[in-house]
């Protein structure tokens, strides 16, 4: 017994060692850091033990912008890409025809690069010099006016965001909830057939409920993803977020690391814990939520 | 009871306007699809655009009838996209390899041994996989920075290693092998580590080629740790990159270069997929959220 | 309401694979089910019989023939305007309602004239509820039930919007051997006291037998024969009939008809007239023996079985189809076997003979 006692921790050490170096003990100081007033990474010594760091984060205008920029994109992204996801998977749910190859190119934007891809879409929404771009065109077309998506007005930037971050999002839950849409049992289907039950009362009253818990765990990871939105935002509006008003807080917290305003790792810390803290506040109160309404 | 002779005409209602929802739904998923596929399109049609061609159209054309290869040469001369290339490809096989010796390992330790304080540090494995990286990554770059390693590959790979995740994946499925082709093994007098490679290994070959697909994916697409630890182009990965490019890139607003460094980053992942679209999509499906 | 089946069929076109035909689920169906009674439809897995019971709801559509209730014609009508009540299998109780909501909920689906008040779905639902003695059950959820308990739910469910048909699909499959006795006699009860046309499905030849006016048994998409139990038992029309009905099954023998006498291999069972010679199949109710010393049918005896009230003789026989020939006797009659052979007369009511290779009866008078 003594023998396989040292056997199994040894299978384990590789994975322990990573994680304790780079999980464990990363997490426990990151506490520390964003406890830890006046850090200075060169000479790595500090003034005193307080809570100036989450103070100062939580006063600084850059923050808050991504604070707010966040919030917007959660509230427009999460509950438009769940709608537009689940009419698209109940679609082709009820379709043979075409079915796989529609869900192959559905799960296309999977697989790509956010930051090339991301390029694809500036150039898309951009306004220069030679052209106003694809879109603007399409805008003049119908009668509007033309406006610079990338480096233009607030709402225009911040539409460009949340239409990016949709797509980008839409191939897992359309996968999702597709094989959740598939895996409820057709006799549900046919003993409301044969009741005549009405298309939208089935899915309402029988479909969603079926599929609830798969749809709960997509508004979450949905949240979760949404409140850590960075990349979309790097790929269209390049690495300076604060000037272009479009810092989310992750990309916050890495120019508080690195970057022309970076150096700062115990703001950096404070602005993470901020985030975990809303984070689980969310997941919280969405679980609770989904309490109530899966039956299950 | 209702009257039953206008059934009839009930039923042929009933047809036509089914037919019509029909109609409805295919037009729905179309637009879907040419929403997705748009960007890829404009993307490959751009990228066959020459510079001055590009340039002078005030109205993007939607067609070119003079495709040229000029950006592709440019994309590979003018900047250093096949070092990216390369760099992202060990980067990629390294992290990956290293994750599935630790992963493998790690789930069979789990799956398979017996040892003093197996369920709890099990339960400490699944608590570690709720952390969100970017918890961590603050730490991970100051340690990276003490230990110097910044612009190097062990830097950018030793911290990208670890996925709770994929051991528990692993483990759960390897957990699913009957006890009794260990103990059969045993009799035999076969030792674990041959046991695992010889029996395991090849019983669960499908979850590791999705946990592999996933890794893959990740590392192809991974960008924030390497932006943070690497500012010598000479480490740059593809996504960092092509952010490079685009801010300082061929010294001046050539969108066509741009484009086709952009479909030269895409068509690796893309052609792994469409080879292997049933276990990607199935993979990631069982778990794999972006990111 | 009585349903009629005209020439139905149902082809299911074969797509996955080249070369291969078209799967024939029902084969030119022809048949009148007679108003308030109680059908079943009976034959081994994959002879059509759960088809039929789709095209007669209106899940599928025939690839030919009419179906009419009374004078309707509902062949092209979806299943939501036939007016009927359909039992699953599993039951396909809605998970997430409680059992109120699910036999409330056919109720709700009614629009324009037809629609109810609250307080009549209400009624309506209690109704049916008591009519399958479940009034205690209304606020529990589907898993909080038994199997017997779902199941009555489920028929609940069906009758709550008064059908014209109510259909069954094995009703009984999925329930432990006890209960299903039990809901056997509570089916029977509740199709006697609705008075409603009737049509189950189901393998069990005995659960068919027991509860039903009327039986179909069905091959291969084809209705083999339809009659009342006893009639098709007593009476069957091929091998396959008589094989199929009966428990213990029917002994199978080969043999021939010569110079008016029956033979089971070398042995001169009867004495018939009005057939001509011919190799046949012999089939022998286990029943239809008689201990007779002097018996013409002599077997090897294997062992026997008492179970009570009859005798169980297992025997073997070189002619028998099947490994052994099973004779059940009255324990009264039986006697102490010493002898390794055991010698039986038949029961002339009780053997039916076939031709050889179509595997028809044929009829035979006893001289």
């Amino acid at each position: 017994m003594d023998k396989r006692n040292n056997k199994g921790w040894l299978f384990l050490l590789p994975a322990v060692l990573f994680l304790g170096f780079f999980m464990v003990y990363p997490l426990v100081d990151v506490f520390i850091y964003s406890f830890e007033e006046g850090y200075n990474s060169a000479s790595q010594t500090f003034f005193g033990v307080g809570a100036y760091n989450y103070s100062y984060v939580l006063h600084d205008p850059y923050f808050l912008q991504a604070v707010k920029n966040t919030f917007i994109l959660v509230i427009i992204t999460v509950p438009v890409s769940t709608g537009v996801a689940l009419l698209i998977s109940a679609g082709l749910n009820s379709v043979k025809k075409l079915n796989k190859l529609f869900q192959t190119i559905y799960f296309l934007p999977y697989v790509t690069n956010t930051l090339a891809v991301g390029l694809v879409f500036m150039i898309l929404f951009k306004k220069t010099a030679y052209s106003d771009g694809l879109i603007n065109l399409f805008i003049e077309l119908f009668g509007g006016s033309s406006v610079d998506f990338i480096s233009g007005p607030y709402w225009a930037k911040m539409f460009v965001l949340c239409f990016y971050t949709i797509w980008v999002v839409m191939p897992f839950k359309v996968l999702i909830l597709t094989s959740a849409l598939a895996s409820v049992n057709p006799q549900y289907y046919n003993a409301a057939k044969v009741d005549g039950t009405s298309k939208l009362r089935t899915f309402t009253k029988i479909t969603l409920p079926m599929i609830s818990p798969m749809l709960f765990y997509l508004i979450i990871t949905a949240f979760i993803g949404a409140f850590k939105a960075y990349s979309d935002a790097v790929a269209l509006f390049g690495t300076d977020l604060n000037a272009a008003e479009m810092n989310t807080i992750v990309g916050y917290i890495y120019d508080m690391l690195y970057g022309n305003s970076g150096g700062y790792p115990s703001f950096a810390s404070a602005a993470a814990i901020v985030l975990l803290v809303i984070v689980l506040t969310i997941t919280c109160i969405n679980s609770l939520i989904s309490k109530k309404y899966i039956y299950y | 009871m209702t009257n039953y002779t206008d059934f009839v005409r009930k039923s042929r209602s009933a047809g036509s306007r089914k037919a019509a929802g029909r109609v409805v739904i295919y037009a729905l998923l179309t637009l879907w699809a040419l929403m997705v596929l748009f960007p890829f399109y404009w993307m490959l049609l751009s990228s066959v655009k020459s510079y001055g061609a590009y340039n002078s159209e005030f109205i993007p054309a939607f067609f070119t009838l003079s495709p040229t290869l000029e950006n592709y040469v440019s994309a590979f001369t003018a900047v250093p996209l096949g070092r990216y290339f390369v760099n992202t490809l060990i980067f990629t096989v390294v992290t990956t390899a290293v994750m599935l010796v630790v992963t493998v390992f790690a789930a069979f330790a789990f799956a398979r041994l017996n040892f003093r304080g197996k369920n709890a540090a099990f339960l400490l494995f699944l608590a570690l996989m709720m952390i969100p990286n970017e918890l961590v990554i603050v730490t991970n770059f100051v340690t990276i920075t003490k230990l110097d390693m910044r612009n190097s590959f062990p830097g950018l790979i030793l911290p990208s290693v670890t996925s709770v995740f994929y051991i528990y994946l692993l483990k759960e499925n390897l957990a699913q092998i009957p006890d009794e082709l260990y103990l059969a093994a045993k009799v035999d007098g076969t030792s674990d580590l041959k046991y695992l490679f010889k029996v395991m290994i090849p019983i669960c070959k499908p979850t590791i080629i999705t946990i592999v697909i996933l890794k893959v994916i990740e590392c192809w697409n991974s960008f924030v740790w390497p932006r943070l630890i690497t500012d010598d182009a000479d480490y740059f990965l593809v996504s960092n990159g092509i952010q490079e490019i685009r801010e300082n890139g061929f010294g001046r607003e050539n969108i066509p270069a741009m484009m086709a460094a952009v479909v030269v980053i895409s068509v690796p992942l893309i052609v792994l997929f469409l080879i292997f679209r049933k276990k990607v999509m199935a993979g990631v499906s069982r778990g794999g959220t972006k990111g | 309401m009585k349903v009629v089946l005209q020439n139905l069929s149902k082809v299911f076109p074969n797509r996955s694979k080249k070369g291969l035909a078209d799967v024939i689920a029902v084969n030119d169906f022809t048949f009148e089910i007679p108003d308030g009674k109680l059908v079943g439809l009976l034959g081994p897995s994959g002879c059509g019989k759960s088809t039929t019971l789709n095209l007669i709801c209106g899940l599928q559509t025939p690839t030919g023939g009419k179906i009419f209730f009374g004078d309707d014609d509902v062949t092209n009508l979806p299943p939501e305007n036939r007016g009927v009540g359909l039992v699953f299998q599993n039951y396909a109780l809605y998970p997430h309602l409680s059992v109120q909501q699910n036999i409330l909920f056919p109720l709700q689906n009614l629009k324009g004239a037809d629609k109810l008040s609250k307080s009549e779905m209400l009624a309506k639902a209690r109704e049916a509820a008591g009519l399958v003695q479940i009034d205690e059950l209304m606020s529990r959820k589907p898993s909080e039930l038994s199997g017997g308990q779902q199941q009555r739910v489920a028929i609940a469910r069906a009758l709550v919007k008064m059908p014209r048909i109510l259909l069954l699909d094995e009703p009984l499959s999925n329930l432990d051997a006890r209960l299903r006795l039990q809901t056997r006699e509570e089916l029977r009860r509740i199709q006697r006291e609705t008075r409603i046309t009737t049509v189950f499905v189901t393998h069990d030849q005995e659960e068919a037998m027991s509860i039903s006016d009327i039986i179909v048994v069905m091959r291969s998409g084809v209705a083999e024969q339809i009659g009342e139990p006893q009639e098709v038992y007593d009476n069957p029309v091929n091998l396959f009939v008589a094989k199929f009905l009966g428990s213990p099954p029917i002994n199978v023998f080969s043999g021939k008809v010569a110079d008016g006498s029956l033979f089971i291999g070398e042995d001169a069972v009867l004495n018939i007239s009005g057939v001509q010679n011919q190799e046949v199949f012999v089939g022998v109710r286990p029943e239809g023996f008689v201990l007779d010393k002097a018996g013409p049918l002599r077997c090897k005896l294997s062992r026997v079985e008492v179970m009570g009230r009859d005798v169980s003789i297992i025997s073997t026989h070189g002619a028998s189809v099947n490994p052994i020939v099973r004779s059940i006797i009255n324990a009264e009659s039986a006697e102490n076997f010493s002898t390794a052979e055991v010698r039986f007369a038949v029961k002339p009511a009780k053997v039916f003979v076939f031709n050889k290779e179509t595997e028809e009866r044929v009829f035979f008078e006893v001289r």
